[in-house]
Formats: structure tokens, sequence, C-alpha cells
């Protein structure tokens, strides 16, 4: 039997979820359920004066209304101390979609009828929906208890390095901004509750459902074996789905007081101003170099928006920022420093990379603006700064921030020999001469990024128990296996992935093994999927778990042959003696052994089922090059991808066909942010992209074909040598491409182009320096 | 709100039920048929996720009234297989990794389907022009069209969708 991992294998997960039978939570059918929906307010600022829900009540099917003041005790949503969000508005809302009310009715479309009848007086307070705004002179405090809007402020060095700024022989400021996006998974958020006399279960689309569950037993003062949280087959979630939401509690509560199954389905246009949004940083930048391009310092203030209510995951987001702020290369002083303000717009949390695309955009815009200035190529700069492969680990100036095995040259030597560079930069002049011809640009992303998120001190700082991750194997009677493991996928394939890393350990066949997760009930201890901690964090623990299925049927196996453990081999699914291969005895004859004591030596334990919890030394850093080509239309502004390659390292690649699967979908949403998404609002805080026709997600028209290749550096944090893969295609794009827009321009002195980069944006541009 | 009696066939079988007038298609045959394999990924029609096949055209449910699919034949992602063998569209994406979550697939699938009845040999831009009004946030779409591509080398649209739109 070849090794599995490595082998693009076709997914276990596929024909269910391809005829209709995947399991969301919306489909779920239990007797009795009633439904849930909110009355939103329609204001991003304003006292509640009264609610009038009497019509509400009075329609038909109708269970009950709810306000804030009728779920009295009921506790809020989990954030920074001081910070807490009520589940429902407290008198003041401060965001438009926040809720107000919930009304429970026997169907659907019979709750939404009588939402709709709710009547809610507010008295309009000023709107604050920017930071510029909620940090002006005389800002209203939009925190009850707060006297500005400014929640958070570290610094994270002990230096704001103006002295080595001074001394550089060139320095540059520049201002960047990471624009507010949306998640946007397919599927909205939804939660089915039932309340018991036996405790709670609540079935949510969510990346945590064991943090979930300690969440709510501890918010409902129940134990958490009163408690069970179950994410199904979930519609994706890039991060948006690792936070608690309000409609968890509600749902549960309503249940309680209902005594009947209690389900919540969230409408895009609701999901597009209540699910977290990403990104939302801006960054003040500074940066001294000498006249070669080698970074001799740099200082990065970040402001990060952080919504109406501060979220317990986003707030730490900047954090990341800060520590990832010098990329791959070898600065001697790096100050960062952040703020976090509160506007009235709709709460910042994860959203796919979280925190370290911001770094890498910054830094390599930083990158690509020193070039420009110096009039040296963009690649001679990078090459000029890299940690060397020689210097890894490399220990970055903040503690605890290790980077581990890469070569950050060898990714991108290896992305220059499918690109013939001097060919592209060749027809770059030939077309700016020709003024029928698009413009041409290249750009050019080196990244790294944080994988394999852990260990537990760092976690911890986000609310979770710990860092590590969990997998259960258990060995059948016939040698068939089954895994469970406290990841929580949610289109990542780690059924398949999963069963990889068992089959080449047990040497048990692909498909005599099965896995379960996402379910509190049933699996061990879990933490969850997020941070790009899938595989190198969970598939480390997997390979662990069967690491001692395996010693131990070791153990039985020699016992069966009478044979020294050390003289056993396992192969093709059978041990045999070295050397006597008729002498064996295979797994599924061991595995029945393990379950006949008489047979076995006195005082055996019985059965192979083993756990394993894997705590990684370290975070992991994915890395890589990419390089995007584009073409500019002169008349439209327009921005076509001409290519995309991405050289990845995220060490071990246990499946290649999904592995490029995330690669495509990180890198989809790379150049999605760079070119076509924002959310925005009005002064007024009123959303302007609060539904899919104004939040325009790129369509199969919009996106190139990709062009992907690896280079394998194992990671020496975890044992299978895995990195993470989930985010470093949304890390490494959105720079690769606005580098290309800029270069692009880069004759008509252009040197920024803020994104997203939007054809009326770039066509001002041309306009301005045509005139 | 009134109340009207329809009869829909749905993957071949049919159905009397009462409906509200108001009723989609899509909610129809999620709570009123119990096919919850056709889903609902947006309010505004642009997502595709509910997309099944009407009377032999691919539509959006959640655009279609189910009043107005009365004495209508409806395929969705749970009849695309053939005596239990996955249609070629199906089977073309599980080959070539042409979804991750899987929530816009049944939509995706049905799109891909209708596209391949249409036009049993697309090229790679008539492929990304046909699941245009279908949005996945996993993919990137590359693996979806090599999907379809696949599916239009080994069998197109499949049996069961041809029978259907011949009918």
């Amino acid at each position: 039997m070849g090794s599995m991992v490595g082998a693009a294998v076709v997914r276990k997960e596929d024909p269910a979820l391809l005829t209709g039978r995947g399991t969301y939570v919306d489909d779920i059918r239990l007797p009795g359920t009633v439904h849930m929906v909110y009355v939103r307010s329609y204001l991003a600022h304003a006292r509640i004066v009264s609610i009038d829900t009497s019509e509400a009540v009075a329609k038909p099917g109708v269970l009950g209304v709810w306000t804030n003041a009728d779920l009295e005790g009921l506790p809020p949503n989990r954030s920074v101390p001081g910070m807490e969000r009520p589940c429902l508005a407290r008198g003041k809302v401060h965001f438009v979609g926040e809720p107000v009310a919930v009304v429970v009715a026997a169907d659907r479309y019979a709750a939404a009828d009588a939402a709709e009848a709710v009547l809610v007086e507010y008295e309009e307070l000023p709107v604050m929906a920017s930071i510029e705004a909620a940090t002006a002179e005389g800002a209203t405090p939009i925190l009850d208890g707060l006297d500005s809007n400014v929640v958070l402020e570290q610094v994270l060095s002990a230096t704001d390095a103006e002295a080595e700024l001074a001394a550089a022989p060139h320095r540059l400021a520049i201002h960047l901004k990471n624009q507010r996006c949306a998640a946007v998974p397919m599927e909205p958020t939804v939660c089915l509750a039932d309340w018991q006399a036996s405790g709670l279960t609540l079935w949510a689309t969510t990346q945590t459902p064991h943090h979930s569950r300690n969440e709510l037993a501890a918010m409902f003062g129940l134990s958490q074996q009163e408690v069970r949280v179950v994410a199904p087959d979930v519609g994706g979630g890039f991060g948006a789905k690792a936070s608690c939401y309000p409609e968890f509690i509600l749902t549960a509560e309503l249940s309680k007081r209902l005594r009947r199954p209690v389900k919540f389905v969230e409408t895009r246009s609701e999901n597009m101003v209540s699910m977290v949004h990403g990104r939302a940083q801006s960054h003040d930048v500074e940066v001294g170099f000498d006249d070669d391009g080698t970074l001799l310092a740099l200082r990065v203030r970040i402001t990060q928006d952080c919504g109406g209510w501060p979220d317990a995951t986003g707030i730490g987001l900047p954090t990341l920022t800060s520590f990832m702020s010098g990329g791959c290369y070898k600065i001697p002083v790096i100050a960062p420093s952040f703020r976090s303000v509160v506007t009235n717009t709709t709460p910042v949390g994860s959203y796919r990379g979280a925190g370290r695309p911001e770094a890498s955009f910054m830094i390599e815009r930083v990158v690509d603006h020193v070039a420009a200035e110096l009039g040296l190529d963009p690649l001679d700069v990078r090459r000029r700064n890299f940690v060397q492969p020689g210097e890894m680990p490399f220990a970055t100036q903040f503690e605890g921030i290790v980077y581990d095995e890469a070569d950050f040259p060898g990714a991108l030597d290896k992305l220059l020999t499918t690109i013939d560079y001097a060919a592209l930069r060749a027809d770059q002049a030939a077309r700016r001469d020709d003024p029928t011809a698009p413009l041409l640009g290249i750009g050019f992303s080196t990244f790294v990024e944080m994988g394999g998120f852990g260990p537990t001190p760092l976690f911890e700082q986000f609310g979770y128990v710990g860092g590590w991750e969990s997998a259960n194997i258990r060995l059948n009677t016939d040698g068939s296996a089954v895994i469970k493991v406290g990841t929580s996928p949610h289109g990542q394939g780690h059924q398949t992935a999963f069963a990889q890393i068992v089959a080449d350990e047990l040497s048990i066949p692909f498909d005599h093994i099965s896995l379960v997760h996402g379910d509190t009930a049933t699996v061990q201890e879990g933490i969850g999927t997020m941070g790009s901690r899938g595989a190198p964090v969970g598939g480390s623990a997997v390979f662990q778990a069967a690491g001692k299925v395996r010693a131990k049927a070791l153990t039985i196996a020699a016992h069966m042959l009478e044979a020294d453990e050390a003289d056993l081999e396992l192969a093709d699914g059978r041990f045999s003696v070295k050397g006597a291969p008729d002498q064996g005895v295979t797994m599924a004859e061991v595995a029945v052994r393990s379950f006949k004591p008489h047979l076995l030596p006195d005082g055996f334990d019985l059965g192979l089922n083993e756990t394993a919890y894997f705590e990684p030394k370290n975070l992991s850093y994915p890395s890589g090059a990419h390089c995007c080509v584009v073409e500019v239309d002169r008349d439209t502004g327009f921005v076509k991808i001409a290519r995309y390659v991405a050289v990845d390292d995220c060490g071990t690649v246990i499946n290649p066909l999904m592995a490029t699967g995330q690669i495509h979908g990180g890198v989809a949403q790379g150049i999605a942010q760079a070119l076509i998404e924002e959310v925005r609002y009005g002064d007024d805080g009123q959303p302007a992209s609060g539904t899919l026709v104004d939040y325009t997600l790129p369509s199969a028209m919009d996106l190139p074909r990709y062009e992907t290749d690896h280079v394998v550096t194992k990671t020496s944090f975890n044992p299978l040598g895995a990195k993470g893969l989930g985010e470093s295609g949304a890390t490494a794009a959105p720079q690769a491409v606005v580098n290309a827009v800029v270069d692009a321009l880069g004759h008509l002195g252009v040197r920024d182009v803020e994104m997203p980069c939007t054809p009326q944006k770039v066509w001002r541009i041309l306009a301005e320096k045509a005139s | 709100m009134s109340h009207h009696k329809i009869s829909v066939t749905v993957n071949g079988a049919t159905s009397e039920d009462e409906v509200e007038a108001r009723l989609l298609l899509v909610h129809y045959l999620r709570e009123v048929r119990n096919l919850t394999g056709t889903h609902v990924g947006c309010d505004t029609s642009n997502c595709g996720a509910c997309t099944v096949m009407l009377n032999g055209q691919t539509v959006k449910s959640c655009s279609v009234l189910a009043v107005a699919a009365d004495g209508a034949d409806v395929l969705t992602v749970e009849g695309l297989a053939a005596d239990g063998e996955m249609s070629p569209v199906q089977q073309g994406f599980q080959q070539c990794h042409g979804l991750q979550c899987g929530y816009c697939t049944p939509g995706m699938v049905m799109a891909a389907t209708g596209l391949l009845l249409e036009n049993p040999d697309p090229d790679e831009d008539e492929v990304r022009e046909g699941i245009e009004g279908n949005l996945c946030r996993c993919t990137g779409y590359s693996m979806i069209v090599d999907s379809v591509c696949w599916a239009a080398s080994h069998g197109g649209a499949g049996e069961v969708a041809t029978r259907h739109a011949a009918h």
C-alpha cells in the first residue's frame, strides 16, 4: 500500500453533499419547532424610548415577543470586561442591525410578519460611522460608562524607533487602509435550540462547538455535561463563525421558556449587518532604509475599527497584525502600536487570516514603496531583506513569535521559474508606448503568516481553554477505525485528510476509516477549526493518537506471534516478522484479539481505543511567493487578472487536491478584497452594502485560472511537518494584486491605489494623470 | 393571506398541497416537501444556491412562487442520480474537487446540469458564463469549471436531467 499522505484522493464528504443529503442546521427537523425572528434597529445610534409589542403579540401564530426588559438576568455575550454586548439592545442601539426585540411564531413567515408590527420609538444620537468621526474632538462615547471611543490602546515595543528612523538615509511615511470586508459564508448563521429537563442542545453554524458549549454552560449556570453543542455540516465560516452570536443564547433562553425547540435562520440581508465583519484597519507607517533598499526601521501605528461592540476575538486581532508587521524580512527595529475604536457599525471579528493579512499587505506595500522611491526592482529589495533559510527558526523581536523552518528566497526562486519575468517587463514597456494596448502590471507578494493556532498560552488570550487539539481513534473488531476529532470542519475536508493520516499510520484501508466531529456529546474536549490549525494541530493529534493505537496493536501482535516487538513490521494491513513474512497477523485479527482477555496477558487493558491531545510547540508560519499580472484598461480603469501564480510553503501536503482548493479559495477572497469588495457606510451609519446586490461577491466571470505550486519546508513544531494553508491565499493575494495595479500605473508617478481597486477608482487616477 | 391548492411533481413524485399565495418555491421544496438539498443563500436572487430545474429550465427557486409551479415538473439535486449512481456532473464535482463546504453545491450542480443540456460541449469561458449566476465562496471557481468540463466529457447532463428536459 502506497502512502496516503500526499495522495490526491477525492473526498469522503462529497457524495452526501452532492446529492442533497448533507445536514446543515436548517435541514434539521424537530417536532414542535417554532421560529425566532429579530426586530433590528434601522438606526445606527439611538436611544430606545419605547417598544410597543402589542400589535405583534396579537398576530396569528405568535407565541411571544421579548425585549431586553423582558429577559432580565439573561447574561450578555462575553467580551472585554465592562464592554459585554447584551443579547438585545439595552436602552440604546450602537449600529444598524442590532437586535432590539425577538418574535417567536409557529413559522418563519408569521414571525417575520409580527416582527414588522413591533413599533420602536427612538431618539437619535450623533452617528459616528468611521474612525475619524468616532475619534473627533467632542465625539460622543458610544459605550456607556466610557469617556472615549478608543477602547484599547497598546504599544508592542520598548521603542518608538524614532532614533533609528531619523538616522536612516531615507525615510518614507505611508498611509495604508485595509478596508472592511464581509466573510459571507454561503450559509448564514442558523441555530436550533432544544432545552429539555436534561439540559440544552444547540445545533449551530459554528467553527467552535466545544467553546460555544463552555460559554453557554457558564452563561446559563449549567454544568457542561448538561449542554450539547452540535455543528453538523456547516456552510463555510472563514473565521466569522468562530464568534458567539446573541441568537445562540436567545434561542436557548426562549426554548427554555417556551418548552419547545426554537430555530433561528438568518437572512442574507441580516447576515450582512449581523455577522462580524473583518479587516477594517488603517495603518500609519514610517520606514527607514538605506540606498540599496536595506530596511533599517519600521514604525506602524494601527487603528482598528472594532464596530459597535468589541468582539471577543476581534479585539485581539491587531496584536497579531503587530507581531507579523516585519513579514519575511530582517528589520533591525520594529515599533508597532495599535488602538481599537468603537464606531456605529457592525462589530468586527475574524475573517480568513484575521490580523495577518493586514500585516502582510502593509509590509509588502511598504517594500514596493521603498523600491519605487529608490528606483529599484521590487524583487531586489525583497531579496536584500529576506530572513535566510540558514537563520531559521527565526526569533522575531516579539517574545514567543519564532518563525519555524522556511525558505523565503527559495519560494521566490521557484515562482520565477514559472514566469518569464524579463519578458513580462519587456511587454510592460512596449505596452506603455502603445496607447491602444492595456497597461500591464506585475505584482509580487512574498509573505509569511501564522498557522497552526496554539499553543495554549497564546490561545488562552482569545478565551479558549487551550491551543491544543484532540483526537481519539478506536478500532472496531473488523479492523475498521473511527476517529473522533476536536476540530470542527466547515469545508476543509477533515474526513478525508485525517483518514489519510490514519491509513498510513495504522495500515488500514482509507475506505475503512470514518470521522466523527462537531458534537460535544460524542467528541472528547476539543477547540475547533480556525487559524489554519486543522492539519498542523488537529492532524498532529490524529497522528499521535494513531501512534498510540499502533503501539498497543504492536504489543498484541507480538503476543499473538510470540515474537519480539522489535522484530515486527506493519505493512499492507498486517504485522509480520521481519524476514519471515509468512508469520503475521492482520490488523483486524489484532483488533479482535484486543477484546479477548483470556487470550491476552493478565491485566491487559482491553480494546484499541486511544486519545491524544497535541499541543504544538508554537505557531507554525506558512509562507510563499505569489505573483499577479494585471491588465488595466486605459479607457475604463477595469483591472483584469491576466495571470495569478502562487507558490506556497505549507510544509507537508496531506492531500494535494484539497491543498489546491484551499489556495484557490483563499486567493479568490484576496483578489476580491483587492479589486471588488468593501463594506461601506454612509455618514449616518446606514449600510451601503447590505445585500449581495451591493456587496458584490466575485462570480466565475470575475476570477482567473490560478497556477499553483509548492515548496515544502517541513516545520519542526509538529510531528506531521504541516504548517496549515487555509489562510495563506487570502493573506498573500491582496498585495500581489494591488502591487500589480500600482506597477501598471507606476510610469505615471502613481505610488498607491487604495483597495478595492475598482474601475472607477483606477479610471479617476488615469483621467487625473492624463489631464 | 389566501391559500391555494397546488399539484407539483418533484423528482417524479406528485403531491397536492395547500400553500399560502406568498410561499416561495424554495420554501415549498424545503418545508412542505422536506427536500432540504436545495439551499437558501441570499434574499436578492444573487447567489443561486436554490437553483432547480422547472419544466426543463433552470430557475432560482427563491424567485418563483410555489403557486406558479402548480402543475409543473421540478427536478432538484436529490433527483439527479440515476439508480443510485451520481450524475456525471455530480461525479465531476467529486473528481475535480469542485466543492468544499457544499452549501452552494446543489445549486451549482443544477446550474451546471442546465448548462450542459443547452451546450453539451462548452469551453472554459462558456462554463464560467453559464455558472455566473451561482456564487461559491470556497473554491474560487477554477475547480468548479474543471468539474463541469469533466462532466461534459463523461456523459454530460446525465440521464435523469435529459429525460426531465425532454418531458
